[in-house]
């Protein structure tokens, strides 16, 4: 068992120079011949899914599979921001959920996550953006999420090195501020969900790649995987693997609608505390926050076309820094340390998919895109419950994945272009 | 960035061009009379592999014409560029 964390262990393990600590999960090398749930996937999602089944649900022995490491996917790669201000009640109830968790996460984990609800600023610089986020502001306060308006000038004074001036290119004409959102450390959620489901008797294997599903010749349901690590029997698997999805669905006979895009981010050097919140500006693309280590740390785009590079092109960070340097002028001169890419798996309506699928014991959570750090709570909740159940989650339903049949799509794409 | 040859223009920057989807996906001729399943199929579903792809891209800022590219999406190298209708 890992050590559990209070100010008496640490003041303990303080005056032993730090000798006592023990490592945070068990990492056997080998896996069980059977588990009755399998999780395709050692990122966030699929780590807070296996903590859920674990402590929610009454379902057996449960494994994660990670091809690499935990939380070396799009879950370490990301910007970490945090938010639930979308447009329609169905995507306003998932992200609110998660947030709400968020909120006593550290304290439900036993581990900082760092969550820091200093507010997220979204900037309006057209009066398309002004209508568009005051549509927003009107219709989260009817599904009781908190988002306000802010003038120029509000602005201003919740973001200091704003440029607010009208001569500007694209000049801010006020922003949508919604004070709960933030940003959380992305490592350590994944470290905390790890800790946390293997205490309760996960078994999370690393370097173990999903190569194949065997299912039963009769009734097609899922009977196992093939792995790196050699076939592994399991009663029900969760696939959550973000970029790769299409892929691995692919080894269960199954097309998705989903595509995968690079979606590019990068640090600066660290600086002292100059950004007190997040702001992020959709029309211009640029996203900013400062980490705890003083970096500012920043998302671009997607690329334009389809990739599993991990990379991304160089003009798409440009743009962003671009629209950086433009509306907020004392970052012109801050070098920037490195960038990186990782691979989102996106919809045609941008929203998520959670649910089961038409082979029987097979659940896929997926589609997160851009924009599914925020949710990683809320989406391993109701994504074991679904599991456990073998029927959606109430906030899950509306994301399955035969809305696209139906037509009952959730398209927050269109109603703000938003990306993160 | 890519290096794109318009097979009417020739190479270009990618700049110049606008990704448009996999290739190849025919429209039911008569839509009406289609599955809803294989309407949404036709609409959504997307082979989305990890290597090679045909997929259509537009000239944009040239001559504003369609083609279809064959390119590996771990590499991103384009080993062909053709004309609607012709074979890779
Ligand atoms: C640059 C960037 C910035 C972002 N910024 C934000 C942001 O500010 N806010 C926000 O909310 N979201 C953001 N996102 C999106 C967010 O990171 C993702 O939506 C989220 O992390 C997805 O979580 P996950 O756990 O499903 O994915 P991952 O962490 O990618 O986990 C999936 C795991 O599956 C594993 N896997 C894949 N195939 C197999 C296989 N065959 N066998 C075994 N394992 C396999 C992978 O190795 C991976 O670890 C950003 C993403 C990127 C790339
Ligand atoms: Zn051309």
């Amino acid at each position: 068992m890992p050590n559990r964390f209070s100010f008496l262990t640490l003041a303990r393990e303080a005056l032993r120079s730090h000798a006592g600590w023990r490592p945070q999960w068990r990492s056997p090398e080998r896996p069980q011949p059977a588990y009755d749930i399998v999780i395709l996937g050692g990122g966030g999602h699929g780590l807070a899914t296996a903590y859920y089944l674990a402590k929610e649900h009454r379902v057996g022995r449960i494994a994660v599979l990670e091809k690499g490491w935990i939380g070396g996917g799009n879950t370490g790669r990301n910007t970490t921001i945090i938010r639930s201000n979308y447009l329609f009640p169905e995507s306003a109830a998932l992200y609110d959920h998660a947030v709400r968790l968020w909120e006593g996460l550290s304290a439900e984990l036993n581990y900082n996550v760092m969550f820091s609800p200093r507010g997220v600023l979204m900037l309006a610089h057209g009066e398309h953006d002004v209508q568009s986020l005051k549509r927003h502001v009107h219709a989260n306060r009817l599904a009781g999420v908190d988002n306000e308006w802010l003038a120029p000038a509000a602005c201003k004074a919740f973001c200091p090195p704003l440029d607010i001036s009208p001569a500007i290119r694209y000049p801010v004409l006020g922003g949508a501020l919604q004070r709960r959102g933030g940003v959380a450390r992305h490592d350590a959620v994944a470290w905390g969900y790890a800790r946390a489901a293997s205490a309760l008797g996960v078994d999370i294997l690393e370097n173990c790649e999903v190569t194949g599903i065997a299912r039963d010749p009769r009734g097609g349901a899922v009977t196992g995987v093939e792995t790196s690590k050699g076939h592994i029997r399991c009663g029900k698997l969760g696939v959550v693997a973000a970029g790769s999805t299409s892929l691995v669905m692919a080894m269960a006979g199954l097309r998705m609608p989903l595509e995968s895009f690079p979606l590019q981010a990068l640090v600066s050097e660290p600086v002292k505390p100059v950004f007190p919140c997040v702001a992020m500006s959709n029309t211009i693309h640029a996203y900013v926050s400062q980490s705890d280590k003083g970096e500012l740390v920043i998302g671009a785009g997607t690329d334009q076309y389809t990739s599993y590079s991990q990379a991304g092109n160089v003009q798409i960070l440009e743009h962003t820094l671009e629209a950086i340097c433009e509306i907020f002028p004392i970052f012109r001169r801050m070098r920037m340390l490195r960038a990186w890419g990782g691979i989102v798996d996106v919809t045609p309506d941008r929203s998520p998919i959670i649910g089961t699928t038409s082979v029987p014991g097979l659940y896929v959570n997926c589609g997160w895109g851009t924009g599914g750090f925020k949710a990683t709570p809320g989406s391993g909740h109701v994504f074991a419950a679904t599991i456990a159940r073998s029927e959606p989650h109430p906030i899950a339903a509306p994301f399955s994945l035969d809305r696209f049949v139906t037509g009952r799509v959730i398209d927050e794409a269109a109603a703000a272009a938003v990306m993160h | 960035m890519l290096l794109i040859a318009c097979p009417w223009c020739g190479p270009r920057p990618e700049m110049e061009f606008r990704h448009a989807g996999e290739a190849h996906l025919a429209r039911p001729a008569d839509p009406a009379a289609v599955s809803d399943a294989a309407w949404a199929a036709y609409l959504y579903e997307r082979s989305n592999p990890r290597g090679e792809h045909a997929e259509r891209w537009r000239h944009l800022h040239g001559c504003g014409r369609f083609f279809n590219a064959r390119r590996h999406t771990l590499t991103d190298r384009i080993s062909a560029t053709y004309k609607p209708g012709e074979a890779p």
